[in-house]
C-alpha cells in the first residue's frame, strides 16, 4: 500500500542525503519523491510516496520527526488532498500519425512543447493515473523517453503541515498542536484503549 | 571579541565547561592544536583515534556530562566511527570535533580528505560540516546541546583548516534556537493515570528498565517506584546499576544470557513496565512470541522506539525521571503478592551458577572474586563477549554509572579506553576493566596512555584463548566445528604489560586468584592480571538467537 507523506525540512545543504539515508538505513521503500523550495526560502518541501501498511508508514514518520533539521511531517490521505504529478513524454511520430497524436494530446488535456521531424515532447500533468493512462495509449507509437517528477501534494482546506514556533516548548508530530501530546499518546496501541 | 576559528572553537568548550578532550593530532587539525596550548583544557593524546571516541564516552558514562574528542581529517576522523556508533547506539552523549580538508580542495580527493559527514551520518544523532567560520558559536553550542538532551548521542562537527584560521567576530551565543529539535519531556497526564490503573489492576506486573533510567538519572525513582508497587524489577544490560544488585526485588538482567527468573517473569508477567528500554532483540527474544499474556507501558523519551518492536498499551513519552515520577505522584501502593513469592522462587532455585574447581580458574569465579574484593564499589568496564557476560552475571552493581559496556553495537576493544576516560571522570574511584584475551588486543596500545598519565586502571584479563563467544556458538549450533577462533598465539599479557611500563602477572592457580587480585588493588598504578581461564567454559543460562525466551537453555552440563 502506498502513502503520501508530505515533510517540511530546512532547507540547508544535505538534508535530501539525509531524508534518503533514514528510508534506505531503516529499510523503507521510497516510491517516489519531490522536493522544492515553499513560500519561505529558508524551508523546502518534500513529498514522499512510501510503500508500506499503516505501522511502516507510523515508524517512517516518527524516524523523520527524529531528524533535526525536519520541521514537519504530515500523512495524506487521498480522498482529502489533492495530487499532481508531471510528465514529459517524447514519443516517436510518423508523418501519418501525427494527427492521431495531437488528438491523444487533447483529450488528455496535455501540451505539445516540442515538435521535431520524427518526434514530439508532450507535457501532461495530473495524477497518476492520468499519466499511466496517456502513457498506455502513447506507447502504441513508440515513446523513446520519459521523465517525471514524482508526486506533490497538499491537504484540502485550510489545514496545513505546521512548523513549530521557535520558542515553542515541545516537539510534535503531525502538525499537532503543542500539549495536547504527539498523536501515538492518545491511546492508538495494541489492544483495546479502554482500560 | 575577535578570534580565529579554531579559538572560537575553543572558547566554546570552555563555554560548556570541557576541561578535557582526547584526540589525536593532525594536519588538518592544527590551528585547534595551537589554540588548545594555552586555553587550560586537558587534552589526552590516546594511540588510536577509536580510543579518543571510547574514552569520550567512558567519560560520558562515568559521568553524565558530554564526552569530547578531537581528531583529524581524513583517517583520524574515519577511525572515530567505531566509537561514534557505539556511543550512538547506548545513546551517550559525545562531542566530536574534526579538521577536514581546506573548503577549496573539498571534493578533489586531497591528502587526507574524506567524507566525514557522510561517513559519520548514520552514526550520529546529527552532524555538521562547518563551512562559514562565522556560524561556528552557533554550531558548537547546538552541537552539545543536542548530543546531552532528548535521548542524548553523539554529535560530530567538521571544520575546514582554512575556517579554523578565518577571523571572526566571536559573539556567545544566547541560547539555542532549533525549530526542528524539541524533545518532549512532559508526560501525558492522562496516559499516566492509565498506567497508574493498570498497575493497580495487575495481577503479575513487572519492571523492566533500560539504559534511559541511567541517563536521565531517575534511578531513586525506579526504586520508589517498585517499593512502593512491590514490582519484581529487570533491568537490562544497559541498565545494570541503576536498580541495586542485592535489592530483594531485583530479578538479574533479562535476555540471552539473563537470569531464569527475568526471563520467567517476561512470559508470565500480565503487566511489563518498560522504562528508558528498546525492546532490543537481546532482550525479548523472538518478538512475536514475547510477553504475550502482558499488556505493555512504555515509558520513552524517544517517540521512535515506541512500537518499534512490541506494540504499547500505554504509551508515554517523557524523560524516564519525568515519566516516573508522574507515576509515582498518582500510584497507589499494592502490597506484596502471591506473584512476588513465585518471583523469589524462581530467583533462589536458579541464581546463575557455575561448576566451581580447584584444578583450572573458572572465569566466573574471577569476576566474584573481583567482586568481593572490590567490596562491589568499583566502576568496572568491560569489553565484549562472554567475559562481559559473566561481568554482568556476577558483580552485583548498586550504583549507576559504575558499569561501562558497549551493550547495542557490541564493541570489542571498548574496554581499556572506556576505563581511562572513566578514571578522568571519577579519579575518586577504583576503575577496573575485565577484558577477554580477544577484546584486550584490539585497543591494548592504549596501555602506552595509560601510562603516560599515570591512570591506575586495574585490568583483568579472562584469558581462555578464544574469542570465546564465537567459540560457544560454533560449539553450540555448529557442532564444534571451530573457524578461526583460537587466539593461542597471542602475547603473554603481563610481559605486554611490562613493556608498556605497566605491573603484569598471569596467573594460572586458582589458588592464587584472590591474592592476585589483593596485590593488584592495592598497586597505587596500573596493573595487568592475566588469568589463564578454563578454554570451553560457556556463558549460561542462553536464550539461542532468534528463539522465544521459552526455550531458554539452563545450563550446558
Amino acid at each position: 500500500m502506498r502513502h503520501t507523506l508530505a515533510v517540511l525540512v530546512e532547507n540547508n545543504p544535505g538534508v535530501l542525503t539525509r531524508v534518503a539515508g533514514l528510508f534506505a538505513r531503516r529499510a523503507f521503500n521510497i516510491h517516489s519523491l519531490a522536493v522544492g523550495i515553499t513560500d519561505d526560502p529558508q524551508i523546502s518541501r518534500m513529498t514522499i510516496v512510501v510503500e508500506g501498511d499503516q505501522a511502516v508508514v507510523e515508524r517512517v514518520q516518527k524516524q523523520l520527526n527524529k531528524l533535526i533539521e525536519v520541521l514537519g511531517v504530515s500523512s495524506l490521505e487521498e480522498s482529502e488532498s489533492v495530487a499532481r504529478e508531471l510528465a514529459l513524454v517524447k514519443v516517436h511520430v510518423d508523418p501519418a500519425a501525427r494527427s492521431d497524436i495531437v488528438q491523444l494530446a487533447d483529450i488528455f488535456r496535455a501540451r505539445i512543447v516540442d515538435v521535431g521531424r520524427k518526434s514530439m515532447i508532450i507535457e501532461i500533468s495530473g495524477d497518476s493515473d492520468k499519466v499511466e493512462a496517456l502513457l498506455g495509449v502513447l506507447r502504441e507509437h513508440g515513446v523513446l523517453e520519459v521523465v517525471r517528477t514524482g508526486k506533490i501534494a497538499m491537504a484540502r482546506g485550510t489545514g496545513r503541515v505546521a512548523v513549530p514556533a521557535d520558542d515553542e516548548p515541545l516537539r510534535d508530530a503531525g502538525g499537532r498542536e503543542p500539549g495536547r501530546g504527539p498523536p501515538w499518546a492518545a491511546g492508538s496501541g495494541r489492544g483495546p484503549a479502554a482500560d | 571579541m575577535e578570534l580565529t576559528g579554531a579559538q572560537a572553537v575553543v572558547e566554546s568548550l570552555k563555554r560548556e565547561g570541557v576541561d578535557l578532550v582526547f584526540g589525536i593530532p593532525g594536519g588538518a587539525v592544527l590551528p585547534i592544536y595551537d589554540a588548545l596550548v594555552d586555553s587550560g583544557i586537558r587534552h589526552v593524546l590516546v594511540r588510536h583515534e577509536q580510543a579518543a571516541a571510547h574514552a569520550a564516552d567512558g567519560y560520558a558514562r562515568a559521568s553524565g556530562r558530554v564526552g569530547v574528542c578531537l581528531a583529524t581529517s581524513g583517517p583520524g576522523a574515519t577511525n572515530l566511527v567505531t566509537g561514534l556508533c557505539t556511543a550512538h547506539m547506548d545513546s551517550v552523549p559525545v562531542v566530536a570535533i574534526t579538521g577536514q580538508v581546506p573548503r577549496s580542495v573539498i571534493g578533489t580527493d586531497a591528502f587526507q580528505e574524506a567524507d566525514v559527514w557522510g561517513v559519520t551520518m548514520p552514526v550520529t544523532k546529527h552532524n555538521y560540516l562547518v563551512k562559514d567560520s562565522r556560524a561556528l558559536p552557533r554550531v558548537l553550542k547546538e552541537a552539545f546541546y543536542i548530543a546531552r538532551s532528548g535521548r542524548p548521542g553523539p554529535v560530530l562537527v567538521d571544520i575546514p583548516r582554512d575556517v579554523q584560521n578565518e577571523t571572526i567576530p566571536y559573539e556567545v551565543p544566547e541560547g539555542v534556537s532549533l525549530r526542528g529539535y524539541k524533545p518532549v519531556t512532559a508526560p501525558h497526564a492522562i496516559q499516566v493515570r492509565r498506567a497508574a490503573e493498570a498497575i493497580a489492576r495487575a495481577g503479575r506486573p513487572m519492571l523492566y528498565a533500560g539504559g534511559g533510567v541511567i541517563g536521565a538519572g531517575a534511578h531513586r525513582e525506579l526504586v520508589a517506584l517498585a517499593e512502593r508497587c512491590q514490582l519484581p524489577v529487570t533491568t537490562t544490560l544497559m541498565a545494570l546499576g541503576a536498580f541495586p544488585g542485592d535489592h530483594p526485588l531485583f530479578m538479574g538482567m533479562p535476555g540471552m544470557h539473563g537470569s531464569v527468573c527475568a526471563v520467567r517473569a517476561f512470559t508470565e508477567a500480565d503487566l511489563i513496565v518498560a522504562v528508558g528500554a528498546r525492546f532490543d532483540d537481546r532482550v525479548t527474544g523472538k518478538p512475536d512470541e514475547f510477553a504475550r499474556q502482558a499488556r505493555i507501558i512504555h515509558v520513552d523519551i524517544d517517540a521512535a522506539e515506541v512500537g518499534k518492536i512490541v506494540d504499547a498499551h500505554i504509551p508515554i513519552v517523557a524523560d524516564a525521571r519525568a515519566g516516573l515520577q508522574a507515576l509515582l505522584e498518582v500510584v497507589e501502593p499494592r502490597p506484596r503478592s502471591e506473584w512476588n513469592d513465585r518471583v523469589d522462587g524462581w530467583k533462589s532455585a536458579h541464581p546463575f551458577s557455575y561448576a566451581p574447581s580447584d584444578t583450572d580458574i573458572r572465569p566466573q569465579a574471577v569476576v566474584e572474586a573481583v567482586y568481593r574484593a572490590t567490596g562491589g564499589n568499583a566502576i568496572v568496564a568491560t569489553g565484549v563477549g562472554q567475559h562481559q557476560m559473566w561481568a554482568a552475571q556476577y558483580y552485583r552493581f548498586r550504583e549507576p554509572r559504575t558499569f561501562l559496556t558497549s551493550g547495542g553495537l557490541g564493541t570489542m576493544g571498548f574496554g581499556l579506553p572506556a576505563a581511562m576516560g572513566a578514571w578522568f571522570a571519577r579519579p575518586d574511584r577504583t576503575v577496573v576493566l575485565i577484558d577477554g584475551d580477544g577484546s584486550f588486543q584490539m585497543t591494548l596500545q592504549e596501555l602506552a596512555t595509560v601510562v603516560e598519565y599515570g591512570i591506575p586502571v586495574k585490568v583483568f584479563i579472562l584469558n581462555n584463548q578464544n574469542l570465546g563467544m564465537v567459540r560457544q556458538w560454533q560449539q553450540l549450533f555448529y557442532q564444534r566445528r571451530y573457524s578461526a577462533v583460537n587466539l593461542a598465539a597471542s602475547p603473554d599479557f603481563a610481559r605486554v604489560a611490562g613493556a608498556f611500563g605497566v605491573s603484569g602477572r598471569r596467573v594460572t592457580d586458582p589458588a592464587h586468584v584472590e591474592p592476585a587480585l589483593r596485590w593488584a588493588l592495592a598497586e597505587p598504578g596500573p596493573v595487568v592480571l592475566d588469568f589463564i581461564v578454563r578454554e570451553e567454559e560457556n556463558v549460561y543460562p542462553m536464550v539461542p538467537a532468534g528463539a522465544p525466551l521459552t526455550r531458554q537453555i539452563e545450563t550446558g552440563e
